[in-house]
């Protein structure tokens, strides 16, 4: 069964490879996305640290949205969906390989991104190191609960600006705690405990339930 | 007596009894609303609290809060109907969810309406990040996602299978969404909403809050089977017996 998991997040990652500016375009959306808000809101230093954490979250919610578009949509279109869904595996395996694929793809990079658009804000070292661990636990989240609406929205007219409508509020409680969770980090780390717990409690559930409702999803679409 | 329910499951044999009810329930619908304004607007007393009173402004809460309850009522029986039709693979289940979205709709956004008037008088503001105002607006989200999402699929049954769906992840995600606004610090919770106890209202305040919302349920009820009737028809077209109304109606 690992050995399943493990073949459709190689190959994912290998098609990915081969057409690497479609991963650059998420990530430079995410930053030119950052670099924008202080230009309309002022260059305040104050008002940058306040700002940060929120701003950096929203921002990185619309670039994983953005990105959840092509995760199913390349594999409709030539058909490798269809014989995914015909397989003796368990398809919520291989959504799960999908979306971890499309995660190491789109939400890692900007994990990995995250300190430098932290000193663009001028955010504390602490309060950095919060901010990625934040986004290293919540982005994964963001893939899981999107793949939903991706796969309900495959093959729509229109599809990427409904998808935007069905799962942003669904996307709330991440960005409550996970920009929470960078605010309180100004003012005492050990606060920042709960906050963080309670994104990781986020991942575990969304990890089991989200594949199971969006091969759901994929079967109403695709038969 | 075994009365078969699963009959009533059949578009063409709901199709009249939703037809003879309509009426009905307009009638309940204009009566309750007669009694439950009167009963508001000169049975109830002239100011509401103690040391700093509502005066007359607040009895915008014979509209806000039975609308904020039918809202949130709405969804449920959306998502009930939605289920019942992915477990059941009923057409009229699905009819049914979709006749429902917009009156929940409607609800939504006027106990968000209504809210926004009676914060201005009373907190000073229309709009405040509040946990009940924001999960409401959240729940308004919802239910345009869930009406999207349906008009968007052109084929009916894709569509219907979908919303459904998304509108049971929604309910899952609700409670959540609520928890995660009304907490924002994990420590502890705030809200601008003063506890609500039906127990500690008085009488005659209750009676019309609760007589207005016996009339949006008659009126829930009334919409609801006319935009459903509206909806088999158009899905049905095709089929012998909606032919037969069809030409019945255009012969007399």
């Amino acid at each position: 069964m690992f050995r399943v998991f493990w073949t459709v997040l190689k190959r994912d990652l290998t098609l990915a490879m081969r057409r690497r500016t479609d991963v650059l375009t998420t990530l430079f959306f995410f930053v030119i996305v950052v670099s924008l808000f202080p230009l309309g809101v002022g260059t305040e230093r104050k008002v940058l640290a306040t700002l940060g954490p929120g701003v950096v979250w929203v921002a990185a919610l619309l670039a994983s949205m953005l990105a959840l578009e092509r995760l199913f949509a390349a594999d409709y279109e030539d058909g490798t969906l269809e014989q995914m869904l015909l397989t003796a595996q368990p398809l919520s395996l291989l959504v799960l390989a999908k979306v971890a694929a499309h995660w190491l793809l789109t939400g890692l990079p900007l994990v990995l991104i995250a300190p430098l658009v932290g000193m663009q804000y001028h955010l504390s070292d602490a309060a950095i190191g919060v901010m990625m661990l934040s986004l290293l636990l919540g982005t994964p989240v963001l893939s899981l609960i999107g793949a939903i609406g991706a796969a309900l929205t495959l093959g729509l007219r229109g599809g990427g600006i409904l998808l935007s409508l069905l799962i942003l509020p669904l996307y709330i409680p991440i960005l409550v705690y996970g920009s929470g969770a960078v605010q309180v980090s100004d003012i005492a780390i050990a606060d920042t405990q709960p906050y963080v717990a309670l994104l990781g409690a986020f991942l575990m559930v969304a990890a089991i339930f989200a594949p199971v409702a969006s091969s759901a999803a994929l079967r109403i679409s695709l038969e | 007596m075994a009365l078969n329910w699963f009959k009533f499951a059949s578009p063409a044999s709901f199709y009249p009894i939703a037809g003879r009810l309509v009426p009905v329930f307009w009638v309940l619908t204009l009566a309750l609303l007669a009694v439950g304004l009167y009963w508001g607007f000169f049975q109830t007393a002239d100011q509401l609290g103690g040391s700093n009173p509502q005066k007359e402004y607040y009895r915008i809460i014979f509209i806000h809060v039975p609308t904020a309850w039918m809202s949130m009522w709405l969804y449920m029986i959306l998502v009930g109907w939605a289920a019942i039709g992915l477990v059941f693979n009923t057409r009229l289940s699905f009819m049914m969810a979709n006749a429902v979205a917009p009156t929940g709709a409607i609800f939504t956004f006027l106990a968000l309406w209504t809210g926004a008037f009676w914060g201005r008088p009373s907190w000073g503001t229309y709009w405040d990040w509040d946990p009940r105002l924001t999960s409401e607006l959240a729940l308004f989200f919802l239910y345009i996602g869930y009406i999207a999402l349906h008009s968007a699929i052109d084929d009916t049954r894709r569509a219907d299978r979908a919303s459904a769906l998304l509108a049971i992840v929604g309910l899952i995600m609700v409670p959540v969404i609520f928890w995660s606004i009304n907490c924002p610090d994990p420590n502890q919770c705030a809200a601008l909403h003063q506890r609500s106890n039906l127990m500690r209202i008085e009488g005659n305040i209750l009676f019309s809050m609760l007589i207005m919302t016996l009339a949006f349920w008659m009126y829930s009820f009334a919409t609801t089977f006319m935009r459903l009737r509206s909806i088999i028809l158009t899905r049905e077209a095709e089929s012998a017996w909606v032919q037969d109304i069809l030409t019945k109606e255009a012969r007399a």
